[in-house]
């Protein structure tokens, strides 16, 4: 357990190595950055077996970092930030995996993916808004390198859209903490960033604060989880980047963001969470239907995949409004459920598929029978497919059952709304299966020029990094429980309660 | 008051080191070293200047502190800070020179170097209005002659044209308004007109002088709209000259505003905790400072040429340095101190950069930085360090300079008053600032190199210049305290 801070700086330190190895020679950079990975997810894993459930966050380190400020390098961990902890080793060490190809400049471009992965392990650990707020920008400027240098369709635009989107998102979420801050201290309190001090200060701020305080900190985070109308970074950004960033944006830097209106957001402002409750559940709902309608349409692979991944987060989002316990456990168990869903699904589109016959186009890859081609990428996109429409036996299915019995607790209405969601789900991922995969009906003969260039056989590394995520997927799918058994007893916790109550004590 | 002449000695030892260390790079040039190669004279020049300078900062350090000579100089914590700053980033110019272009008279523009030093530490220190001007156009005069230093170039001595006109009317301006409140107060001493201000109120004669005086730090500072002089400045000097006046003069220059606006106006200070606070000359800064954010950041959207992105941005974060101002009334001079002397070694750096690709032909336009991954990967990477800490991101000082600063701000009536709209305002243009910064490093470190380019040899001294200035950046960004510490 008190390893887990290693995580980060094993990150920043394999993100150096992997650099310097980079200059020897690409196999040398991977095999780094691998070991970088499976090294943070193992200690993750041994921090999960010792790990003692119960409210609050537990203390990992707790030093003062700027004493004049008030400032204070804290890190502490409780059953969620272990939940995305584990969600990010995995989509770390399977997002290299899928990087196996990579040959071009391939020590800056896994110095660069660890440097990610070691602020968002950063961001689930910090216990201070100030820690917290560096490792969520550590974060963003490594996806822009990653896109534009090794992304595809439209990279630079992409790249660039999603970090400002990003940054003006940090930015909203700087001024709303300052905000806090100063309006603590000018209401007699110590200065200080701790979450736990300024949920503290904060139950002294007039409405008026409470409410502009909690609009910018919860709409700054959730402009990265995705929330409409802010979402269209997420699409371009994800068809844009290698396959990697896309298994990373979709799965855990999205994430970043609905922790971030989780764990600062709803407990420092309770007030304005009651507040904004109904516009946020609506947002999150129109999300939810409005990108999978979108998905339904789409005509590039990978598009269909960057949609879905707004529609999955709407459901976070919604089960983070509706606020109530049950609710909030299945948005945390929805976070861990999309990481390694939507990384699975992007692999497959990203690295299995377009790389091999270098196209997208669902028209184009109508015509090659790639069940036959490519059993292995067939069958993965077939798990991966039914457990994104939720179907029993995958993590989807306890998730978003999970947030719609929360909604259904104190909106029936939204509920229904949401349910409708989760059919339009269901449409555009059977599309988009049988369209791509099984799309040629043709049983007997394959192409002639498909015979005559055959695709690249599966490698090892894709195999060992989509057993991971299925066998994620499945192991949560089955046993729920190993996930909630975290996330309920952190949210008794003072600070989550009193969010969950609205602000009434 | 007794003048105390050995006092005043001890504390200027500092200045003498400098002076001492401009005479003699010259005297050598001079005799000795007359018929040795410009190349060679040059690196004397500097390996002399920096020994200088190390001894001024050793003085600094050892120095007395406190009034000095009756308190014509005040050695406080900020003085002290200034100081130290400033030797670091003339240190650091002077590293930048030696990728630079040979100047032709290589001693000559070491010792200029040095004079401009000497007027920014007496600057940090004064006051009292007559030594604060003279020390301002001691570094004024002598930054107009880098400016115009490389004599081949008709940009150069347009640049120098320039910044001479608009400086030398900022001059007047200056004269003006300290001679208006010597009249007003009957003292040049800042103390003591603090103390008669306190009586007198806000006057309508005060307005005009605060007015004179705001004019002539806005042109100082390159604040809007009194900035037009730094596009071109900036672009046609010789890139050490620019790298200086970009970095040393502005923490001078914020250094004697403060201390000018805060102990010496501070009667006259006014209120922006609120929107309808008293009336003063807080009120005008926060005018400025907000036409600042917006020119700069939005101009800066527009350039091609990598100099002038730089200076537009350096009008923006002047903007930003004024807030600091603004806000140094309740928080203290730490903010923006360590704002400006971040965002200096930032600047210096990326100048250094520009001066090393230089060497290889042209490097006006974003383009031409093209490829540098390829050409010189240390190049690029510290081009990253320096680009990304004027944008902001964590973990490089230029993040906790912001932090600090809009921090500061936010005191001051929350997101309630005019204060805190300025911060929201300087918050939001960050974003927008991130792209033009990343527009430059995408060149940098995302385009392919164009045909014709070839690889960079940095030379010694300059990669440990900007080893160092990188080094520096990302110290303080990580451990602020170092710096704070000093206050």
């Amino acid at each position: 357990m008190n390893a887990l801070p290693c995580t980060i700086y094993l990150s920043f330190v394999g993100a150096l190595l992997a650099l310097a190895a980079g200059m020897r020679s690409a196999a040398t950079a991977r095999v780094v950055a691998l070991l970088t990975a499976l090294t943070g997810f193992g200690v993750a894993l041994s921090a999960a077996a010792h790990f003692v459930p119960g409210p609050g966050l537990q203390n990992l380190i707790n030093l003062p970092w700027i004493p004049d400020l008030g400032i204070r390098y804290h890190l502490a961990a409780d059953g969620i930030s272990l939940t995305l902890i584990l969600l990010t080793g995995i989509a770390a060490v399977a997002g290299i995996l899928f990087s196996w190809n990579i040959e071009e400049r391939a020590g800056e471009f896994f110095a660069l993916f660890l440097t990610l992965i070691g602020g968002v392990y950063g961001v689930f650990l910090s216990a201070d808004a100030f820690t917290l707020f560096v490792f969520y920008e550590i974060a963003i400027v490594p996806k822009y390198f990653l896109i534009a240098n090794w992304g595809s369709t439209n990279r630079e635009y992409g790249a660039m859209k999603l970090v400002l989107y990003s940054f003006a998102g940090s930015a909203l979420v700087l001024a709303g903490l300052l905000w806090a801050y100063a309006a603590g201290v000018a209401h007699g309190f110590a200065p200080s960033f701790a979450l736990h001090d300024l949920a503290t200060a904060a139950t002294h701020f007039t409405r008026g604060e409470q409410l502009g305080m909690f609009a910018l900190v919860f709409l700054g985070f959730a402009v990265l989880a995705g929330l409409f109308p802010f979402h269209t970074w997420a699409p371009t950004g994800h068809v844009a980047a290698p396959t990697a960033a896309s298994m990373l944006l979709a799965g855990v830097v999205m994430k970043l963001g609905a922790y971030g209106c989780l764990r600062v957001a709803m407990p420092l402002f309770p007030v304005g969470l009651e507040y904004w409750q109904p516009v946020i559940a609506w947002l999150a709902i129109i999300g939810i239907i409005y990108a999978g309608l979108v998905a339904l349409v789409q005509d590039d692979f990978k598009f269909v995949i960057g949609y879905s991944s707004v529609s999955h987060m709407g459901f976070v989002l919604l089960g983070l409004a509706v606020a109530n316990a049950q609710a909030v456990s299945g948005a945390v168990l929805q976070m861990f459920s999309h990481g390694v869903i939507a990384g699975l699904l992007f692999a497959v589109v990203g690295r299995m598929v377009y790389e091999r016959t270098h196209t997208r186009k669902l028209a184009d890859l109508r015509a090659l029978p790639l069940h036959r081609l490519m059993p292995f990428a067939a069958l993965t996109f077939v798990l991966a497919g039914l457990a994104s429409m939720g179907l029993p036996g995958f993590s989807g299915f306890p998730a978003e059952l999970t947030i719609l019995i929360g909604t259904w607790k104190t909106s029936p209405l939204w509920a229904t709304f949401a349910a409708v969601g989760v059919l339009v789900a269901a449409a555009f991922t059977l599309r988009v299966i049988q369209v791509s995969f099984f799309g040629s009906s043709d049983r007997t003969s394959l192409p002639a020029d498909a015979a005559a260039h055959p695709l690249p056989p599966i490698t090892w590394a894709e195999r060992a990094g989509a057993m991971l995520l299925i066998a994620a997927t499945v192991y949560v799918g089955l046993k729920p429980d190993v996930l909630l058994q975290w996330i309920n007893p952190a949210l008794q916790s003072p600070l989550f309660q009193a969010a969950l109550r609205g602000g009434t004590p | 008051m007794s003048p105390d002449y050995t006092g005043l000695f001890q504390a200027l030892r500092p200045e003498t080191s400098l002076l001492f260390g401009a005479l003699v790079a010259l005297g050598l040039d001079l005799s000795l070293f007359r018929r040795h190669t410009s190349g060679e004279r040059l690196n004397l020049a500097l390996w002399i200047g920096a020994l200088a300078v190390l001894a001024a900062g050793a003085h600094v350090w050892f120095g007395p502190h406190g009034p000095i000579f009756g308190g014509v100089l005040i050695l406080d914590p900020l003085a002290v800070a200034t100081r130290l700053g400033v030797l670091a980033l003339t240190l650091l110019t002077l590293g930048v020179a030696t990728a630079a272009r040979t100047p032709r008279n290589p001693a000559e523009y070491v010792a200029i170097i040095l004079f401009a030093t000497t007027g920014f530490m007496l600057m940090a220190a004064a006051q009292q209005l007559l030594l604060a001007f003279l020390a301002l156009e001691l570094a004024s005069l002598s930054l107009y002659v880098l400016a115009g230093f490389d004599k081949t170039r008709p940009e150069s001595a347009e640049a120098a044209l320039k910044y001479f006109l608009f400086g030398g009317m900022a001059a007047a301006f200056l004269l003006f308004g300290f001679s208006l409140i010597y009249g007003l107060t009957g003292s040049i001493e800042l103390l003591e007109i603090a103390r008669q201000l306190t009586l007198q109120g806000l006057s309508p004669l005060l307005v005009v002088a605060l007015v004179m005086v705001l004019v002539a730090f806005g042109f100082k500072a390159a604040a809007a709209p009194f900035h037009l002089w730094a596009p071109d400045v900036y672009e046609g000097a010789p890139t050490p000259s620019a790298a200086f006046i970009a970095s040393a003069s502005k923490l001078a220059g914020f250094t004697l505003f403060a201390r000018l606006l805060w102990p010496g106006l501070r009667a006259a200070a006014g209120n922006v905790s609120t929107l309808h606070g008293a009336p003063g000359w807080l009120p005008a800064v926060a005018v400025i400072s907000a036409v600042s954010l917006l020119l700069g950041n939005f101009a800066a959207l527009a350039q091609t040429n990598v100099r002038r992105l730089l200076a537009y941005s350096a009008i923006a974060h002047a903007g930003a340095l004024l807030l600091g101002v603004i806000a140094a009334g309740r928080s203290g001079p730490a903010p923006f101190f360590f704002y400006a002397a971040t965002y200096g070694l930032a600047t210096v750096g990326a100048f250094g950069v520009l001066a090393v690709v230089e060497r290889t032909g042209s490097c006006q336009k974003i383009t031409d930085l093209a490829g540098l991954h390829r050409r010189s990967p240390l190049l690029a990477g510290c081009l990253a360090i320096f680009m990304l800490s004027l944008a902001g991101i964590p973990p490089l000082a230029g993040f906790f300079g912001k932090f600090t600063v809009f921090a500061a701000a936010l005191q001051l009536g929350g997101l309630a008053g005019p204060a805190g709209w300025l911060a929201f305002l300087a918050i939001a243009l960050s974003a927008l600032a991130l792209y033009y910064y990343l527009i430059v490093l995408k060149q940098a470190l995302v385009a392919p190199p164009t045909a014709n380019a070839s690889r960079i040899v940095v030379p010694t001294l300059a990669r440990f210049t900007l080893m160092a200035a990188a080094g520096l950046i990302v110290l303080f960004g990580v451990a602020p305290s170092l710096l704070l510490d000093l206050f």
